[in-house]
């Protein structure tokens, strides 16, 4: 079978009124989802999106793919499954800070230690929205949103240090309004051979009164020259700096490692986004698994035959009965 | 008496030791030899939580009929530490025999640091009412006393011996061979064939077939010292025996794997957990297997999506060692979505952490089977030991109401089909299913007859591999028995979405209240379904005379002792009495329950649990109760002599609950 028709934004919308709260960053992380699905030209039966519990993670929903809204902070078993079941399908999980580093954060960490190749995007807006605003993993301590009785008590989590030494093999951070940028490094995510983590900054105009669209644009700091507000992001590409490990070498993964991991602790007046860090000499888990069982890769779980046509079982355990059968 | 008149006959054997000193080699050894002579074999183990140090035992019961259970007494304790036989002597019957190490005759008790203040005391007491010391020699003294034969074995010296014939000076490695010696000691009292124990070493040490060799010669010096230094009179003897069966030797987390690979089982998570985890360790060993080649007339069925791939002549199944269960059954779950029958297996404490899972593959009507080997709870509880504490939690396990199947197996035979039928009820009735099983099962060894595969037949439901009519799919759409067919993820034209909400026949969120009851009713009307289709002989089994006035029943794998007590009893002359065993625990099969216990006077509840769990169920679903509760909650399997006393007991005083707690 083969596409004849283009795919386009549109094959990959639901008709589903979107409940977000107006002006949510959610709407350009869901767009540029379906930009990079429909400029990689997928077609929507090969793709499922995975998603936790919360307002980002009604996403599946919107989006005219596979969709599977999951259990709170488990998306990635869900997704690093159904991948090594049938490596076919692009999988994508997706959910929010207090979904993936909060009650998820296990899972966070096991999947770096995995390379399934899978996408995983965060959304980071520093609240537990759903709920009506408690304090998210990646708030900062003293930092007191509205929603909050009293200045937050814990320290921020940093995803992006965090994701390096976990092990994900393609780290990078993207902005929910600069659409056109995040759908580019989605698609690299996709592309790349092993578990992409993608961090969203993203306000939540309900919530988050301190990290909002006009904070994040800078709009607190007007240039005396130019009357302009000066941006706090900046992008990475734009500075020279390239995360990428360039051999398979030790060394060079872990300088790289190092000087990702300083990069993602910059904050406030300037704000890195884009790669952090991306190794592609890791190998991806479908190849780890075919460095013990080499027919796993021909015949994953979901392509295999179970049974014939009349019902009965194909597996021959007789080897396996042998082993145990009594000899007189 | 035995089906044709004949008295059973059977021996009672027991090893022990400190763990890792290769008590379960040994008894597997002693097991596969014995089974190898003809006779049938059950074997229960017995270890603490540790991995070395503390005491572990085997009790082996071989037969010259099918056995399904151990005894309380012992007919030959072999030993090769001072421990067992501080712990064990006091088993041994009259006429029995004791194997030792000369060389720990002085050993005292107090210096054991590994048995408890409470059974030291017990012991102490014992010797101290036979005015006698502390050592092992008063132990063996006292036996004696009680017409106990004992067997000193100079175990250094004839290890030396062994290492002087195979020109091996090492002590350390010679020393790892006196496990076997107390085995082969044990086939010379017995007067079993010593060439049997060849094939044993091989069972119990595989290929290894330089360790065999060198076992077997330690083997015949120990047998030739027996028979040269003791008299042969001891009361039972095992000669090779005629047996037309077929059978294997097996314990229960290896039968449920291989039947799992024979049920089409492709994926299988788990995190580490005893006693459940040696079966995803068997799996991971035998993950590639090869393909039968078809019958005439009939073909493999490719999945939808294998597509782009070459066929293949092998099978694969993918274990996964997850973070923890949470992930372990959600993977399960992924899988399955990806049209992979797909499974996970755990113990009371994964399952517990499983409940959340569980509710989203019952509202996303998920196939999905969950293997759980029950221990002694709560919490961490009694990891290494038995209990059947788990069935009420497994019914009622997750928020909200959804449908689910809980089938438990009285033995290995039934746990073979019964993991195959898992699977089959799973996909049929898009529920999930656990399957229950306990530590009694997992790692008790037993000969049985092999399978027949051949009688098996996967049975996959509305499964369709493509969906191409043009119509918008409806992953929940409404049909009359609440069943929708299912596809898999990248399906073509199958598009769909699930979420642990309530949802819509799309699978998008849906609070509408219509829906909502419309939903409920779907999914929880299957149980109905579920009821009327699956056949009896599936829900339950019933044993003995039906129109006994006193009935048993029971679930799991209490079957084996109380089929053996059944004998007994009716041996003894004790009877009639009838047994029902309760297969499938949820929907349970109150028809069939109230049908069968029409006529009972007395329901005599045997379980492994406080409260008598499957009675309070019934209780609910039947509004009958049981009469007499037999219990136990040890952390130790019911024997069947055990099982045999408390029946006994409630038929002569109509005791109400008795509590059993025999065996160390």
């Amino acid at each position: 079978m083969t596409v004849t028709q283009k795919l386009t934004m549109a094959h990959f919308r639901t008709p589903l009124f979107n409940d977000w709260c107006p002006g949510c960053g959610d709407f350009g992380i869901l767009s540029s989802i379906q930009m990079a699905l429909a400029e990689l030209q997928i077609e929507p039966h090969r793709v499922v999106v995975f998603s936790g519990i919360g307002c980002s993670s009604k996403t599946p929903h919107y989006i005219n793919t596979y969709g599977i809204h999951t259990v709170h902070g488990r998306p990635l078993p869900f997704a690093l499954a159904a991948k090594l079941a049938n490596p076919d399908l692009t999988v994508l999980a997706v959910g929010g800070d207090g979904d993936g580093l909060g009650i998820g954060a296990g899972h966070f960490v096991a999947a770096g230690r995995r390379n399934v190749d899978i996408t995983y995007i965060l959304y980071d807006n520093g609240v537990y929205g759903l709920t009506k605003g408690q304090a998210s993993p990646t708030l900062r301590r003293g930092l007191k949103t509205k929603a909050l009785p009293r200045p937050n008590l814990n320290d921020a989590v940093n995803p992006i240090a965090l994701a390096v030494v976990c092990g994900y093999t393609f780290v990078a951070r993207g902005y929910a309004y600069d659409t056109r940028h995040l759908k580019e490094l989605i698609k690299l995510g996709i592309q790349h051979k092993g578990t992409s983590f993608i961090q969203v900054l993203q306000p939540c105009p309900t919530y988050n009164d301190l990290h909002t669209k006009e904070w994040y644009a800078g709009e607190d700091r007007i240039d005396p020259e130019t009357k302009k507000p000066i941006p706090r992001l900046y992008k990475l590409e734009e500075t020279g700096y390239d995360g990428e490990v360039k051999s398979p070498s030790d060394e060079e993964a872990v300088a790289k490692a190092v000087e990702a991991i300083k990069k993602s602790y910059e904050w406030g007046d300037r704000i890195p986004i884009g790669v952090f860090y991306r190794n592609p000499y890791v190998p991806s888990y479908d190849q780890r698994i075919a460095s013990v069982a080499p027919i796993y890769l021909q015949s994953p779980p979901a392509q295999q035959p179970i049974r014939t046509r009349s019902m009965k079982p194909v597996a021959n355990v007789s080897p396996l009965f042998d082993e145990l059968r009594v000899h007189y | 008496m035995g089906k044709n008149g004949k008295k059973k006959f059977t021996l009672s054997w027991m090893i022990g030791g400190a763990q890792g000193s290769g008590v379960d080699s040994s008894a597997n050894l002693f097991s596969y030899s014995i089974a190898s002579a003809g006779y049938y074999v059950f074997g229960k183990r017995e270890y603490y939580s540790n991995i070395k140090g503390e005491h572990s035992y085997f009790n082996v019961v071989a037969s010259d009929s099918p056995v399904r259970s151990t005894v309380d007494s012992v007919h030959i304790l072999a030993s090769f530490d001072a421990e067992t036989v501080f712990r064990h002597a006091w088993e041994v019957e009259e006429g029995g025999g004791i194997i030792y190490d000369v060389a720990l005759e002085n050993e005292r008790l107090r210096n054991i640091p590994t048995i408890e203040e409470r059974v030291k005391a017990e012991v102490a007491e014992r010797l101290k009412n036979e005015n006698v010391g502390e050592t092992l020699r008063d132990v063996l003294t006292v036996a004696k006393r009680r017409g106990v034969r004992v067997y000193p074995i100079p175990y250094m010296d004839l290890i030396k011996k062994t290492g002087e014939i195979i020109g091996e000076q090492q002590l350390t490695l010679l020393l790892r061979m006196v496990n076997t010696m107390a085995v082969a000691a044990s086939f010379a009292i017995l007067k079993a064939d010593i060439n049997r124990l060849h094939r044993g070493l091989s069972y119990a040490f595989r290929a290894k077939k330089a360790v065999v060799d060198m076992n077997f010669t330690a083997c015949k010096v120990v047998y030739d010292y027996v028979k040269d230094n003791f008299s042969d009179d001891f009361p039972i003897t095992l000669p090779n025996r005629k047996n037309d069966e077929d059978l294997i030797l097996v314990n229960g987390t290896t039968i449920v794997g291989i039947a799992k690979i024979v049920a089409g089982c492709r994926f299988q998570s788990y995190y580490p957990i005893t006693p459940a985890a040696d079966e995803s360790v068997y799996l991971e060993d035998k993950q590639v297997f090869n393909l039968n080649p078809v019958s005439d007339g009939d073909e493999y069925e490719y999945p939808h999506l294998a597509e782009s791939r070459q066929l293949s002549d092998k099978g694969h199944i993918l274990v996964f060692q997850s973070e923890d269960e949470l992930a372990a059954i959600d993977m399960a779950i992924g899988a399955s979505l990806a049209g992979v029958r797909a499974a996970t297996s755990t113990s009371g404490p994964g399952f517990s952490l499983m409940a959340e899972g569980l509710g989203w593959a019952g509202i996303n009507e998920v196939p999905v089977v969950v293997t759980v080997f029950q221990r002694g709870g709560p919490s961490t509880g009694l990891p290494t030991r038995h209990e059947q504490g788990d069935l009420l939690f497994t019914i009622f396990a997750g928020h909200g109401e959804f449908p689910r199947i809980v089938i438990a197996s009285g033995d290995m035979t039934e746990a073979f089909y019964d993991t195959i039928k898992a699977f089959n009820y799973a996909e049929k009735f898009q529920v999930p299913v656990i399957h229950l099983l306990d530590k009694s099962l997992a790692n008790s060894t037993q000969t049985i007859p092999i399978p027949s595969v051949n009688e098996v037949l996967l049975d996959r439901g509305l499964f369709i591999n493509e969906h191409l009519d043009g119509k918008t799919y409806k992953r929940f759409e409404f049909t009359d028995d609440g069943i929708s067919p299912r596809a898999p993820l990248g399906t073509r034209g199958a598009i769909f979405w699930n979420t642990g909400d309530e949802h819509d026949e799309l699978g998008h969120i849906s609070e509408d209240p219509v829906i909502r009851t419309r939903m409920m009713e779907k999914r929880m009307g299957k149980l109905e379904i579920i009821k009327e289709s699956i056949p009896a002989s599936d829900k339950i089994a019933t044993y003995g005379d039906p129109g006994a006035k006193d009935w048993i029943i029971s679930w799991g794998s209490t079957k084996g002792p109380i089929l053996d007590a059944l004998e007994m009893l009716e041996e003894e002359g004790v009877g009639p009495i009838g047994f029902l065993q309760v297969k499938i625990l949820h929907p349970f099969p109150a028809e069939l329950c109230l049908e069968t216990l029409q006529s009972a006077g007395r329901i005599i509840d045997i379980e492994q649990n406080y409260s008598g769990q499957m009675g309070r169920l019934m209780a609910m679903e039947t509004g009958l109760r049981p009469t007499n509760l037999i219990l136990k909650y040890s952390g130790r399997p019911f024997t069947s002599t055990e099982i045999r006393d408390a029946v006994k007991e409630v038929l002569a005083r109509n005791t109400k609950r008795i509590v059993m707690n025999r065996g160390g």
